[in-house]
């Protein structure tokens, strides 16, 4: 349970980590953005997207290995994509089949397509994580949401929200891993028999998990009364968020990534003939 | 049956070098049957990795050195872990945070549907009711109440009739008091005893409580950095005041007695219960009256 990669902090100091949560996250969009306008057949967009993660991975001084690793929480459904566009996509020309089951070149396209897409999606929005703590990055949701306020959206408790379930996030992991451990010394067994079976032993686990996560609650809305916490807008921020060159800098460079995957996209074949 | 532990290690988040914690470091303990069996030391001393070990909620590593309970080879891939969990019952701190059911009576059953699915529902109800009233509650008021709805020293009773109720040999007890009233420790304690002299051969515990281990245990282990610092007699243990206080231990108020006495000029040789050491202050104290009189 606790060997989750994807979305731990990694705790630097760089180029990368020093730049202003509101714009990593805007960029980390627009890099998003940027991965799927590359069009199908024009793989030298997805090289530019390679080249942008691991050009900011190293300013970031995240090792590189830990953001493979983060691909491993979604290797189950990168493998499912892959495998359902090979196995069940009948267009494009025949290469090999048996029965039902029909392998065509589009599919495989289809297949590599898919893959490089989720794996370059996660590296960078893995990197958004690795690089922002979890109170940056709900500081940083929260500014970005201020427009909303207008039409009466509550920006600020639906921040605090996200910023207590994710600090609650590896306490809860703990519990999980204590309750089982309690349950599993009283003869639960979560391995073997069909998913049904297994899915019904885990309602020991999730019961006083869901008691304890209502316990938690009421003590920290009191915990937090008592320290007179209101939510009001007159809270002042104890770290001012600022936009300094390093984000000029990166707006700059992801600006010229979206450029250059569009031109790649237009002028594929002028380059292959060139 | 008897513990048999020899040179066991345990590394926490070993694949990772920054993260590696070494939580246990060549234990080599023997526990025998009968015995009552308290482990004490700092927090992050290595207690409770120790005792999850002993039913296997920690797997020996490779190389890790070996764990052998009675038949039980723990060290062995092939170990039957569900068996062993029947016969080495653990009781986590705070137990009641493991309640689920929808009745006292459900949750308590818990136990013997995992490990003997064979018994009939008679029988089953026999074996919960012999918990539930083993722990002092009755089982007829609370055997359809919700385990949520019952106070919370009662909640810990029904969580360890939960554990004893599949009868184990060994009962493996981890800071079992922890945010109890001084009435629910005293009640606790009577539990164990009691349990101690009917059902339970032998008892494991991990505790804080310096003046419960040296009124209970038998033997005692001092965990220290993952290491086993000492071992032996509540007495022997707790005649070595300085290193016990370096390692951040307390010592129960009979040791503190002895000691302070003992300064003043006056011996008093103890168990260092409190039985043992009152009977010896006490003769003692009638010696010194005498031997002044004499004097006179």
């Amino acid at each position: 349970m606790r060997d989750i990669a994807f979305g731990q902090y990694y705790p630097a100091k760089s180029f990368v980590h020093n730049m202003d949560p509101r714009v990593k996250i805007l960029l980390s969009i627009a890099y998003i953005v940027a991965v799927f306008l590359v069009a199908p057949f024009h793989y030298l967009g997805f090289a530019a997207c390679l080249l942008f993660v691991i050009i900011a991975t190293l300013f970031s001084k995240v090792p590189f290995l830990r953001i493979l690793k983060s691909i491993k929480a979604v290797l189950f459904f990168v493998i499912l994509s892959a495998v359902l566009q090979i196995f069940f996509n009948t267009n494009g020309n025949l290469l090999w089949s048996w029965g039902i089951i029909k392998i065509t070149d589009e599919g495989l396209f289809n297949a590599g397509f898919i893959v490089a897409r989720i794996t370059l999606i996660v590296m960078g929005a893995s990197l958004l994580t690795f690089t922002t703590t979890p109170v940056e990055l709900a500081d940083g949701i929260e500014s970005l949401m201020y427009p909303l306020k207008f039409i009466k959206f509550p920006v600020h408790d639906f921040a605090l929200v996200m910023s207590i379930a994710l600090r609650f996030i590896p306490t809860l992991i703990e519990e999980t891993d204590r309750i089982i451990k309690a349950q599993k010394a009283r003869g639960a067994d979560f391995e073997s028999g069909n998913i049904f079976r297994r899915a019904k032993a885990l309602i020991p686990v999730l019961i006083p998990l869901l008691i304890s996560s209502l316990r938690r609650a009421d003590e920290l809305a009191d915990a937090m009364d008592a320290r007179c916490y209101s939510g009001s807008d007159k809270r002042t921020r104890y770290k001012k968020m600022k936009i300094t060159y390093r984000d000029v800098l990166g707006f700059l460079v992801v600006a010229g990534l979206i450029t250059g995957v569009v031109f790649l996209n237009k002028f594929y074949i002028l380059i292959t003939v060139l | 049956m008897r513990i048999v532990t020899e040179n066991l290690s345990y590394v926490y988040s070993e694949k990772s070098k920054e993260l590696a914690v070494q939580a246990l470091n060549n234990i080599s303990l023997t526990i025998e049957e009968g015995e009552f069996f308290g482990i004490i030391g700092q927090t992050g001393s290595g207690k409770s990795t120790f005792v999850q070990h002993l039913n296997g909620l920690i797997k020996v590593g490779k190389d890790k050195g070996s764990i052998v309970i009675g038949d039980f080879n723990l060290t062995d891939k092939k170990c039957d872990f569900k068996s062993l969990r029947a016969k080495v019952g653990m009781v986590f701190q705070y137990p009641e945070y493991q309640l689920f059911a929808e009745t006292v009576k459900d949750d308590v059953a818990f136990g013997i549907k995992n490990f003997f699915p064979a018994l009939s529902e008679k029988e089953t109800e026999e074996m919960v009711k012999t918990a539930i009233t083993l722990v002092g509650l009755d089982y007829e008021i609370v055997k359809d109440k919700s385990p949520f709805d019952l106070s919370g020293g009662q909640k810990r009773r029904v969580a360890i009739a939960g554990v004893i109720v599949t009868r184990p040999e060994i009962l493996v007890l981890d800071e079992p008091v922890a945010g109890l009233d001084p009435q629910g420790k005293r009640e606790f304690t009577e539990l164990l005893k009691n349990l101690h002299k009917t059902t339970v051969k032998t008892i494991v515990i991990v505790s804080h409580d310096m003046n419960f281990v040296s009124e209970n245990c038998t033997r005692v282990a001092v965990f220290s950095h993952g290491e086993l610092y000492a071992e032996g007699s509540p007495k022997e243990i707790f005649s070595d005041f300085t290193r016990l206080k370096e390692l951040g231990l307390d010592l129960p108020v009979t040791a503190y007695l002895t000691e302070k006495l003992s300064e003043t000029g006056i011996k008093v040789e103890s168990d260092i219960t409190t039985d043992g050491f009152s009977d010896a202050f006490a003769a003692a104290y009638i010696e010194n009256k005498e031997k002044r009189r004499r004097e006179e």
